[in-house]
């Protein structure tokens, strides 16, 4: 099974939720896909093994055949070429691999390189198998360097995706194939409007979901009630606590300090799995 | 004019809330909501829309099965697999290249604009404001950020108001460099937590790397103190000014649950601290340049 535990707003407790269910569960392979900011790690202290990069297909112009015509930067939708009087300018980090500048090019003057753009990690902790993604700096694009890593998914394990913030291209690109999709949130005006934002995005993929209520006893009753309104399960509560908070701070998976949450973790995961199964 | 962006790498921190407090103390600015895809500055805010864009992000293949010949050459030429054998598109995965449309022998595919969401120009009680909605499981938001902030730039030299306030988005990828282009700062709010201080380490390398000055915030500094003392080392090693140290105080979420910024909403101690840090960054604001 691939459980997405994903939420729109930032800050709500994905990786909180993700790293914890992972240590509660045998056997489970986690997979950090917050390729912009990956935080996994500082909570699972895995140890690494391996790093590969991930590189993207970017075009270099032969010099000698180009004459300038025009014709691949005309083509280029995102303007990553740019045709100047004897020159070509290529913006790499514009350009998304389509290959259109390398077929429209009349004179075969276009040849692909490869350029690194992040890499991906892979390590472990106790039963745990994990992966993760970094997107180097000053990188646009997610999206490549995230279906690099989804490549790594072991559907032999219990999986589970640990998704970035928002509910645009990288999001969509985590939950894409998921089975489940536990989305986290927390009962203030701010979580509750893009818990919304994410149900919509959920619905459209029809991926089967529930909710997580982060920090409760934090705000008000407004994401209770809309849940109850919209039938959408809550399945699990983590209250607002000073000392979950401060483990948090630390890096330290609550789990780990307070050991009665372990069998809720699994509980959860249970339930989940026996929805998904039906 | 002088354009600020509120960023973080992580989510959570407190932009909103802190841009939302920003936009209640500067006189004479426009608001720029770009976490496009996720965006809550309105809902304190609360923007009256004067004008309405439509946005038009990538263009989306359209397959005209009738005229298909079934030679799959548009099949086996997407890099992004966005059609499949039977040859429908995925609309999901298709990001608007026009390949598929260039090999069809017959002419069958065409390249047709996609609505992606929609761009606002609004008023507040704090001044203009612009923001948007990008239309669900829709990409390109680095294309709808730059609407965004065009538009508030339009407004602002047209109202002559002394400052842009962007309200960023998490992470640092698209989105990000497009709501930082071109700005004269960023304020990158952080917490002490160690995630918060993995994720400001990564965003303030892509501030250096667009060669943008950047001050911070380190927000719910009292929840680790030791972390905070970590974010201040840090800073001083790097030269990164801190311009405002903000105790952890459940105002913040009053406030937002009573729709208001936290300067209308107390006059306490973090409305205090807010107001010393924007009195900072104005200043950091005009002088540079």
């Amino acid at each position: 099974m691939i459980l997405a535990v994903a939420s729109g707003k930032g800050g709500t407790g994905k990786t909180t939720v993700a790293v914890n269910l992972a240590l509660s569960l045998e056997m489970s392979q986690l997979v950090d896909c917050d390729v912009e900011e990956p935080n996994v790690n500082i909570f699972l202290k895995a140890t690494m093994d391996t790093h590969e990069h991930v590189t993207v297909d970017t075009p270099t112009i032969n010099v000698k055949k180009c004459d300038y015509c025009g014709k691949c930067a005309d083509f280029c939708m995102y303007h990553a070429l740019a045709v100047v009087p004897k020159n070509v300018l290529v913006f790499p980090e514009l350009c998304h691999s389509c290959r259109g500048c390398a077929l429209v090019c009349p004179r075969d003057a276009i040849r692909w390189k490869k350029r690194i753009i992040g890499t991906i990690d892979h390590g472990t902790h106790g039963t745990v198998d994990f992966y993760q993604g970094v997107l180097n700096i000053g990188e646009a694009m997610a999206v490549p360097l995230l279906r690099s890593l989804k490549k790594k998914i072991d559907t032999t394990k219990h999986v589970i995706l640990d998704a970035p913030p928002g509910t645009a291209c990288p999001v969509i690109e985590t939950i894409r194939g998921s089975d489940y999709c536990l989305l986290v949130t927390e009962p203030t005006l701010f979580g509750f409007h893009d818990l919304k934002l994410m149900v919509d995005v959920v619905r459209h993929t029809a991926i089967p979901f529930g909710v997580i209520i982060n920090r409760d006893g934090i705000g008000n009753q407004i994401v209770e009630q809309y849940c109850q309104k919209e039938k959408i399960p809550i399945l699990m509560k983590i209250p607002h606590s000073n000392e979950i908070a401060h483990l948090y701070s630390q890096g330290i998976p609550f789990v780990e300090r307070m050991a009665n949450w372990r069998p809720k973790f699994n509980t959860l995961f249970q339930q989940i799995h026996e929805e998904v199964s039906r | 004019m002088k354009q600020l962006a509120v960023i973080s790498g992580k989510g959570g921190t407190g932009k909103t809330s802190i841009t939302a407090a920003f936009a209640a103390l500067s006189k004479n600015a426009v608001l720029a909501d770009c976490d496009v895809d996720a965006a809550d500055l309105h809902l304190i805010l609360k923007p009256r829309i004067k004008k309405t864009m439509k946005f038009q992000g990538l263009k989306i293949a359209s397959i005209d099965q009738t005229l298909c010949i079934d030679c799959k050459k548009c099949y086996d030429s997407c890099r992004f697999h966005a059609i499949d054998e039977e040859i429908h598109l995925i609309k999901e995965s298709c990001e608007g290249c026009g390949v598929c449309a260039y090999v069809c022998p017959v002419d069958a595919i065409r390249m047709v604009g996609r609505d992606s969401g929609f761009a606002y120009l609004s008023e507040t009680r704090f001044g203009p404001m612009a923001h948007a909605v990008l239309t669900t499981a829709e990409e390109a938001s680095g294309k709808l950020v730059t609407l965004v902030r065009n538009t508030a730039f339009d407004i602002a030299k047209q109202k002559k108001k002394e400052f842009i306030l962007i309200d960023g988005p998490p992470g640092i990828g698209c989105p990000v460099i497009a709501s930082i282009t071109g700005v004269n700062l960023v304020l990158i709010v952080t917490e002490p937590t160690l995630s918060a201080i993995h994720d400001l380490e990564r965003v303030m390398g892509v501030a250096q790397h667009f060669h943008i000055p950047a001050v911070v915030c380190i927000n719910k500094s009292s929840i680790n103190s030791e972390n905070t003392s970590k974010i201040e080392e840090y800073c001083k090693k790097n030269n990164i000014p801190i311009v405002g140290k903000l105790p952890y105080d459940t105002t913040i979420t009053q406030a937002m649950i009573h729709e208001q910024s936290v300067i209308e909403f107390s006059d306490g101690i973090l409305s205090h601290d807010i107001r010393e840090m924007w009195s900072k960054i104005r200043e950091v604001l005009t002088q540079n340049g």
